[in-house]
């Protein structure tokens, strides 16, 4: 018989029983979570570019003015953590990862976002193009705070959230999968919520 | 040994509520007895699933609060209000309930005993629970290394493990607790919200090399950890665990 906790019947949130909620997870409602492994870096927008390296023909850099007049989109995703909650409906602005990557040659299969702080996290490629990711600096109409990723974070809504890097400086091309910071970890190597993929083995 | 742990596949296990001890005022150690435990570093957590008779499941994660040489292992869950799970935990479950958990889990936050580093630890509110481990764990390894706690609760009687602490202090741990909303008559200890001054005096200075670990909400991990990197301390050593 399947485990049941005695006296628990749980909240019947706003998603609940709706199919919105990948397994194990909740919804936060209002809040938003803030989750980083160290202290905050604070760059500011002078001093950032974004770079596309690697096993590239030739190495893509936009400085923030540049990223700044690339083509923009506006996304309404829902963000799933794996710390276990989940937000819905929230809202960013940015470059779509398709715009980005249209200006670099390349064969590689897998990317590596590499962020201030030294954080990394690996993403298969084909996760990252035809409308799946961007690079954002607004949320919710206002420029992106430090603590959530400001100047501008990774968005790849359809993986746990870890693999939207914050603080994000560029990526860096591969032909090989090479694992990032939690991924060395022990969390998993791509980590699908609807899966429940959140350490290596699930 | 702890690259191998988190290496082997989590599974779901079942754990037995051994017994149930009041923490602070909001918080309640669960001590669960769960067979075939391999161990754990002061640091990690667990998962915890709770499953409705209707077959709803939740998860949040708890760090573990006691050492690894405790025969249990231990969590400290303080009542969130308005929560759909520490409520559960801390007012619904009895000794003898089960459990649902897997781990441990986490190989970055944690504290390796092998090295000689001085350890500087903070804690605000609940995110004092893995530093009970790593304390404990100091204890029964008759650790060398110099530790000092900077923790930070709303009143006295939201501090969680005052007796645990007070030992802790006695065998020559510096703790100093900062108390932000309510202090008692003659209160010595700190008072209101850290800041530049509470953290440089506070805290072991960055000329020590110290490795350090922050856990807590995030305005206090935000706070400390800033007035640790304006102290000189390298963001490398500054190892952060956060919740809200």
């Amino acid at each position: 018989m399947a485990f049941v906790s005695r006296g628990f019947l749980g909240r019947s949130g706003t998603h609940r029983g709706t199919g919105e909620l990948p397994p194990g997870q909740y919804d936060v409602g209002d809040g938003f979570p803030v989750l980083s492994a160290g202290p905050t870096p604070r760059t500011a927008t002078e001093d950032w570019d974004f770079t596309i390296d690697g096993e590239v023909a030739e190495r893509a850099r936009w400085t923030w003015q540049e990223f700044r007049s690339l083509p923009r989109e506006d996304v309404v995703v829902d963000i799933h953590c794996v710390t276990k909650w989940s937000k819905f409906r929230t809202a960013w602005s940015g470059v779509s990862l398709d715009t980005l990557l249209a200006a670099v040659d390349t064969s590689a299969e897998y990317a590596v976002a590499v962020s201030d702080g030294g954080y990394t996290t690996n993403l298969p490629l084909e996760d990252l193009v035809d409308g799946r990711a961007w690079i954002v600096d607004r949320y919710e109409g206002e420029p992106l705070a430090a603590e959530h990723g400001g100047p501008a974070r990774l968005l790849c809504p359809h993986l746990y959230f870890w693999k939207s890097a914050k603080w994000v400086r560029g990526l860096r091309l591969s032909s090989t999968d090479e694992p990032g910071f939690w991924e060395t970890l022990g969390y998993h190597d791509y980590g699908d919520p609807w899966r429940e993929q959140r350490y290596a083995g699930d | 040994m702890a690259r191998a742990a988190i290496r082997r596949r989590l599974t779901w296990r079942i754990a037995t509520v051994a017994t149930i001890t009041r923490e602070s005022d909001t918080a309640r150690r669960l001590a669960l007895r769960i067979d075939d435990w391999d161990g754990h570093l002061p640091g990690q957590h667990v998962d915890v699933r709770l499953t409705a008779p209707d077959g709803y499941q939740t998860q949040r994660s708890y760090s573990i609060a006691s050492a690894p040489e405790t025969p249990t292992v231990d969590l400290v869950v303080q009542r969130v209000p308005g929560g759909e799970v520490s409520p559960y935990l801390v007012d619904e479950l009895r000794v003898g309930d089960e459990l649902e958990l897997r781990g441990p889990i986490g190989g970055y936050f944690v504290w390796h005993p092998d090295t000689d580093s001085p350890l500087q630890l903070a804690a605000g509110g609940s995110g004092v629970a893995p530093f009970l481990a790593v304390l404990d764990h100091h204890a029964a390894i008759r650790s060398s290394v110099p530790v000092r706690l900077l923790y930070s609760a709303r009143s006295l009687g939201d501090v969680i493990g005052r007796d645990r602490l007070d030992g802790h202090a006695g065998r020559g741990v510096s703790v100093t607790i900062a108390l932000t909303r309510e202090q008692p008559p003659g209160w010595r200890g700190l008072r209101g919200r850290m800041d530049a001054e509470a953290i440089r005096e506070h805290t072991t200075p960055a000329d020590a090399l110290p490795r350090v670990l922050l856990c807590g909400p995030t305005s206090f991990v935000e706070a400390v950890a800033d007035g640790l990197v304006a102290e000189g301390h390298p963001t490398t050593a500054i190892k952060i665990e956060r919740f809200g």
